[in-house]
Parts: structure tokens; sequence; C-alpha cells
């Protein structure tokens, strides 16, 4: 039995998945690679001025790749091409199956035998499952979720968000 | 309108479940039931909360914790809903009289549909603990039940 009253997001550590300016505004970004919407939200943050923590928000229940997406994109890390597995799942969210999967990491230069056994590692699962359940610890409920400097900010950002901000 | 306060013994109530059965205060007691009131079957909210509640659903057993879902939905729209969501969360349909149980709990909008809020309920028929969502756009997430059962 996990604990999952309230808490806060956990703080940022080397662990986290960050790209963007160190000087700019820090968002950490709570996703899905099966949500469309989220697909807009990466669009937007990525052409901002924004410092990006991406965390995996992986509902089973709701999409059932959205687990073995984000294990995907684990796995990739481990090799060291997160960001990159990151940007080719959210520009082709119509391609989730396994061969895609393959496609993509062939594509990028992962060592795919290496990619097959680990985006299937009890440990990659545990850190996505470990992702979502600290979010909603923290009150995530939905993807995408934004938080900025301790304020949750759920949906898709609009241009006058994205604006306040990148300051 | 206030949703139910703690301490207040369930009113009386009749519900109609997926197989068109009635079900009333009776068949609370004896168990801690969480109900999980949402304004409309296949609403976009409505999906992504019925969804964030059956991936923890093992968490809410372990403590002894059965959810119900409850709209003024007929009972076929709901069982349509579940078996979209692929959700094992219990249906009961609050059709008609339409939104009477809502109201006795005080969670009717006054457009004639249940706004979103969730009834913590003890073995004996006590609410042990209650929310009212902001707006019926909020979703509340899953750390909020956790919270009320803990309390």
């Amino acid at each position: 039995m996990s604990d999952l009253r309230s808490a806060p997001a956990p703080a940022l550590t080397d662990e986290d998945h960050v790209r963007g300016d160190p000087a700019a505004p820090l968002v950490i970004f709570y996703g899905d690679y099966t949500c469309p919407r989220c697909a807009l939200t990466h669009a937007r943050v990525s052409g901002a001025r924004l410092r990006v923590a991406f965390r995996h928000f992986a509902i089973a229940a709701k999409h059932p790749r959205a687990v073995p997406l984000a294990c995907a994109a684990e796995a990739a890390a481990r090799q060291g091409r997160f960001w990159e597995f990151h940007d080719v799942l959210f520009a082709d969210p119509g391609r989730t199956d396994d061969p895609h999967l393959w496609a993509h990491a062939t594509a990028l230069g992962l060592d795919l035998d290496r990619f097959e056994r680990e985006r299937r590692e009890q440990e990659v699962a545990a850190r996505v499952s470990q992702h979502t359940r600290a979010g909603m610890r923290a009150g995530i409920a939905q993807t995408p979720t934004l938080l900025h400097d301790g304020k949750m900010l759920p949906g898709i950002p609009d241009a006058e968000l994205i604006a306040r901000l990148t300051g | 309108m206030n949703v139910i306060a703690a301490g207040t013994p369930v009113p009386e109530f009749s519900l109609t479940t997926e197989e068109g059965e009635t079900f009333t205060r009776e068949d609370l007691l004896g168990q801690t039931s969480v109900l999980v009131f949402y304004p409309f079957a296949f609403s976009p909210v409505c999906n992504d909360q019925l969804t964030l509640y059956e991936e923890v659903l093992d968490e809410f057993s372990a403590r002894g914790a059965t959810l119900y879902a409850i709209s003024t939905d007929a009972r076929w729209s709901q069982a349509a809903f579940k078996e979209k969501l692929g959700s094992s969360i219990r249906q009961l349909s609050d059709f008609e009289p339409k939104g009477a149980t809502a109201r006795a709990f005080g969670v009717l909008n006054e457009g004639g549909f249940t706004q979103r809020a969730l009834v913590i309920v003890d073995p004996e028929g006590v609410v042990k603990w209650s929310y009212l969502a902001p707006s019926t756009g909020d979703l509340p997430g899953a750390n909020l039940i956790f919270d009320g059962l803990a309390s």
C-alpha cells in the first residue's frame, strides 16, 4: 500500500529530465505521450524561453500505450537520448506501437537490443510509476499540467500564460 | 446549496444500478464508501476523473474503500460510459426523479445535473468527509480522497 495522501511535488533533482536556458523560468511539465493536449503543450513550451522539466503522468486506465511510451522514453534516456525520443513521440502521435518505437530508436541511432531490454525493466516501470504517483500526491489530476513557482496550471497553456511564464 | 457535512448521517436516497436494481442507504452500511458525484457521462473532465481514480483503485480497495460514480445520466448511458472507459467503478444513476439524491447530498447544480463532489461514508452510514469542487471544470485529485480516508 502506497502513501497517496497530499504532499508537495518533489523538488527538482539531477534525476529529472531538464532542458532549456538555466537562467530561464522553470516549468515542470507533467505529461503523457498519448495525450493530444500534451503534444500541443509540448510545442508551446518548447518554443518559449523556458527551462522545462518533464515528468511522466502516465495513466494506464486512460490509454493502453501511456505507460509503454513513457518507459520507452526512459529507456532512450539510459542511452542519453531522452529529449530526442520525447520530441519524436510528441511529433508523431499516431505511431505508438512497438514497431514504431523500434523505428524511432533506430533513427536516433540507439542500440536497439539494449533499448528493447531496458524499456521492459522493472526499474524503468517503477520510475514512471514514481513520477505519476508523486504527481498524484501533489494534486495533479489531468494532463497536461504545468507547475511553476509551486502553482499548478492544468490545461493547454495559451499565449497569454506562456507570455506570463516567460516574463 | 452546501455539500453534506462530515458527521451527518447519510439521508435516505434511491439510485438505480447499471442492472436496473435499486441502491439505497442500506447498501452503504458495513463498508467505507466513496461517492463520486460527476456531472456528465462522456464529458472530458469526467473521463479524466474516472480514469484517474481507476488507476489507484487497488489502493482504495487496500483501505477497504469502495467507489461509486453517481450522475443524473440514465443507467444505459452510464453503462456505455463505463464500457468506453474500461472502468470497473460501479455506476449509480440519479435519473428519476432526476437529481433527487444529488439534492439530498447538497450537490445538485441549478442546471439539473450533479456538481463535481466527493463524499466518504463510514460503515455506520455517517459522512466522514466531503468535498465540493469549486466548479464542474475542476478535477479533484485522488490525493484528496486519500486525505479524506485518512482523516
